[in-house]
C-alpha cells in the first residue's frame, strides 16, 4: 500500500486517477446499456458482449494498419459488428429466445469461447493497441494529464448514448422495439415482427459493443482474451443500475471504472481483474442478501 | 435388454474394464487416468447443476484449491512423498469443504442464472488471485515433488487413485441420490419455494450438495496436481477454460439430472476429443465453443434424455432418473 502514501502527500494525484477513470469507465456503460437492451427485450444474459468489444477493437486495428483514420474506423466497426450480431441470432440465438436462462447463458457462453478463441487464431494473443496522434491536454501547470484521445473518446461515448436514447423513444423500430419489451405477446397481435425486433436488438447490441470496442483500442489495449472482463463489468453495473435506466448505467459504470484506477493504483495491476470478478461475486451475494430481507422473490 | 439386469450388469463391466486397463492398454494409462478425472467432474458437476438446478460455472474453485492446496503441503511440510501426498489431500479437503459452506451461505441463496454468473466469476477470481499471489508462486506456477520410483510406478498409482476417486464418487452420489436427498434435490430444482413452503431446509441441502462436490473435486485436484508435476494458475488449476467449461458440457451432453449421464458424457467426451484434437492443429478451442453451442442449442436433452425419449420402454421404471420439469 506504498501508493497509499503517494496519495496523501500528492492530492492532485487522486485527482488524475478519478479523471482517468471516469473516462475509462463511460466505455463500460456502452456495452452495458447493449447488454440491459438485450436482457429487457429478448431476456437473454449475454455472455458474449465482451467479445463483441473486442471484436470491434481488432476492425479498429486492422484499419488503422490499413493506413483508416482511427476515428473513421469507428463507424465501420459499428456496421461490421452490426453485421455478426445480425449472422449470430440467424445461426443460433434465435432458437434460444423462449428457452430457459440457463440454455442462453451456456449458449451465449459457448459462442463467446468461439469468438475469442477465432479471434486469438487470427491476431494472436499480444495486446494490441493504436496511436491516434491527438496528443496530450496538460492541466494544473503539469500535475494532470489527459490524452486528448480520452475525451473525445469520452465524447463519442455521450453522442452514442444519447442517439441510442432518442432513437428507441422516437423511431418506429424504436417503439416496436420498446413494445417487445414490455410484452411480446401483444406486440406481435398488434402486427409486429419480434423474430425482427430480436434480430434487430441482438445486432444493435453489437454494434454498440463495436464502438465501445474501437474506443477501448484507441484509449488503452485490447487482447483476445480479455473479453469476458468486459461481460461481468456490463453485468455487474446492469446489475447495479437496474434495466432501461440509462442515467444509472452511466454513473454506475463511472464508478466502476474510477473503483478500477484507484484498485490498480493501491494493490497493484496485477490484482485488477481478481477486483473486478470478486466484486461480481459481493454485488450478487450483498444484492441476494438485500432482497432476501425484503422478502421478495428472487426471479 | 432387461432394465433390471442391465442396471447390475453395467457397473460390474464398467469397474472390471477399468481394473484391468492398465494391462491391456498400458501406453494410454495417462489417459485414462484423465477419463476417470472427467467422471467425477462431470458427476460432481451434476449433482447441483442436473439434480438440484443451481448450474455452476465456479466448481473449478475447488479443484483448484485442491491443486494447490496438496502442492503448498508437499512443498512446505518437509514430509515424504506419500506423507506429503496424503495430509495435502486431506488438508485440501478440509479447505474445501469449508470454502464451499462458507461461500454457499451466501451464493447458494441466488436463484438461477444470478448463481450461475456469480460462480463464474468467482472461479475466474480464484485464477486471478493465485496468479498474482507470491505465496503459491504467482503466474510462475509451483512445481510438485518428484515421485519416489519410476514414471510407470507413479502412472498406475495415479491411474488406480483416480479410478478408485471415480468409483467413489460415482457410489456416494448414487447413495445419496437414491435417498431422501435426492428427492429434496429435485424438488429444489422442480420449485424450490414450494419446496420451502413444505418445510424442507433447502440452504441446508444446498450447502451440502455444494460441500460433497467440493469434497471430490479437492481430491481430483490434488492428485492432477501430482500427475502433472506442474501447478499453473489458470492452466492446471483453476482452469477455467478447459476443465471448467468441460465439466458442464459432459453432463450436458451424457444427459443431465442422471447418474449415468455424466459417465457417459464424460467418456464420450474425453475420447472424442484424444481423438482429434491433435488433428484440429490450435483449432482445438475453437471447435470447443462451436461444440458447445450446437450441443445446447439443438441437443440439450443430451444422450441418455433423447434415448430416453427414443426407448421409454428401457427406462421405464427408472424413476431415480428423473423425468425432467
Amino acid at each position: 500500500m506504498s501508493n497509499l502514501d503517494v496519495l496523501l502527500v500528492a492530492p492532485q494525484f487522486a485527482l488524475q486517477l478519478l479523471i482517468d477513470g471516469m473516462l475509462f469507465g463511460a466505455i463500460f456503460a456502452l456495452a452495458a446499456y447493449g447488454m440491459a437492451l438485450v436482457w429487457g427485450v429478448m431476456n437473454i444474459i449475454n455472455i458474449t458482449q465482451g467479445e463483441f468489444v473486442m471484436l470491434g477493437g481488432f476492425v479498429t486495428v486492422v484499419l488503422a494498419k490499413a493506413g483508416l483514420p482511427a476515428l473513421l474506423s469507428i463507424p465501420v466497426s459499428a456496421a461490421f459488428l452490426f453485421a455478426v450480431g445480425w449472422a449470430i441470432y440467424r445461426l443460433a440465438i434465435y432458437r434460444i429466445v423462449d428457452r430457459d436462462l440457463f440454455i442462453s447463458l451456456l449458449a451465449t457462453f459457448g459462442i463467446s469461447i468461439f469468438l475469442q478463441q477465432l479471434m486469438n487464431q487470427t491476431f494472436g494473443a499480444d495486446p494490441e493497441s493504436i496511436e491516434t496522434g491527438l496528443g496530450t491536454l496538460v492541466l494544473l501547470g503539469g500535475d494532470i494529464t489527459v490524452a486528448w484521445i480520452k475525451l473525445v473518446s469520452f465524447a463519442v461515448t455521450l453522442a452514442t448514448a444519447v442517439g441510442l436514447y432518442l432513437f428507441l423513444r422516437h423511431s418506429r423500430t424504436g417503439q416496436a422495439i420498446r413494445a417487445t419489451a414490455q410484452n411480446a405477446r401483444a406486440a406481435r397481435i398488434m402486427g409486429i415482427d419480434t423474430d425482427r425486433v430480436y434480430a434487430f436488438s441482438y445486432a444493435l447490441n453489437a454494434a454498440i459493443c463495436g464502438v465501445a470496442g474501437s474506443l477501448v483500442a484507441m484509449t488503452w489495449v485490447i487482447q483476445a482474451f480479455n473479453g469476458l472482463a468486459y461481460t461481468v463489468r456490463s453485468f455487474m453495473i446492469v446489475i447495479i443500475a437496474g434495466l432501461g435506466n440509462l442515467p444509472g448505467v452511466i454513473a454506475a459504470a463511472l464508478g466502476l471504472g474510477t473503483a478500477e484506477t484507484f484498485v490498480d493504483f493501491l494493490i497493484g495491476s496485477e490484482y485488477r481483474l481478481a477486483f473486478v470478478f470478486s466484486l461480481l461475486v459481493v454485488i450478487l451475494v450483498v444484492r441476494g442478501q438485500l432482497l432476501a430481507r425484503r422478502r421478495q422473490v428472487l426471479k | 435388454m432387461n432394465a433390471a439386469a442391465g442396471r447390475i450388469a453395467l457397473p460390474i463391466v464398467v469397474a472390471a474394464a477399468g481394473l484391468v486397463l492398465p494391462f491391456l492398454a498400458p501406453n494410454y494409462l495417462v489417459q485414462f487416468s484423465t477419463l476417470w478425472m472427467m467422471v467425477v467432474l462431470a458427476l460432481t458437476w451434476d449433482l447441483l447443476g442436473g439434480q438440484m438446478g443451481y448450474n455452476s460455472f465456479g466448481n473449478i474453485l475447488f479443484f483448484g484449491i485442491g491443486v494447490y492446496g496438496t502442492a503448498v503441503v508437499q512443498r512446505d511440510l518437509g514430509l515424504t512423498y506419500f506423507g506429503g501426498l496424503g495430509v495435502g489431500l486431506a488438508v485440501s479437503i478440509v479447505l474445501a469443504v469449508a470454502v464451499a459452506v462458507v461461500l454457499g451461505a451466501g451464493l447458494l441463496r441466488l436463484r438461477g442464472h444470478y448463481f450461475a454468473i456469480a460462480t463464474l466469476g468467482l472461479g475466474i477470481a480464484a485464477g486471478e488471485i493465485a496468479g498474482a499471489w507470491d505465496y503459491v508462486g504467482a503466474g510462475s506456477g509451483m512445481l510438485t515433488p518428484p515421485f519416489p520410483g519410476t514414471v510407470d510406478g507413479r502412472n498406475i498409482l495415479l491411474y488406480y487413485l483416480f479410478f478408485g476417486l471415480a468409483v467413489l464418487c460415482f457410489l456416494s452420489l448414487r447413495w445419496l441420490l437414491a435417498g431422501r436427498f435426492g428427492l429434496a434435490a429435485n424438488a429444489i430444482r422442480d420449485d424450490e419455494d414450494k419446496a420451502e413452503a413444505m418445510g424442507l431446509r433447502t440452504a441446508r441441502y444446498k450447502i451440502v450438495a455444494w460441500s460433497v462436490a467440493a469434497l471430490f473435486l479437492a481430491v481430483a485436484g490434488g492428485l492432477f496436481g501430482n500427475q502433472i508435476g506442474f501447478v499453473d494458475p489458470r492452466d492446471t488449476a483453476f482452469a477455467g477454460a478447459t476443465l471448467g467449461v468441460w465439466m458442464v458440457l459432459m453432463a450436458i451432453l451424457g444427459g443431465k439430472g442422471t447418474i449415468w449421464g455424466p459417465v457417459l458424457g464424460a467418456a464420450v467426451f474425453h475420447f472424442v476429443q484424444e481423438l482429434t484434437w491433435i488433428y484440429l492443429l490450435g483449432w482445438q478451442r475453437v471447435a470447443l465453443g462451436l461444440f458447445i453451442v450446437v450441443v445446447v442449442v439443438f441437443f440439450p436433452e443430451g444422450i441418455l434424455g433423447w434415448a430416453r425419449l427414443r426407448w421409454p420402454a428401457a427406462f421405464g421404471h427408472r424413476v431415480e432418473e428423473g423425468e425432467g420439469t
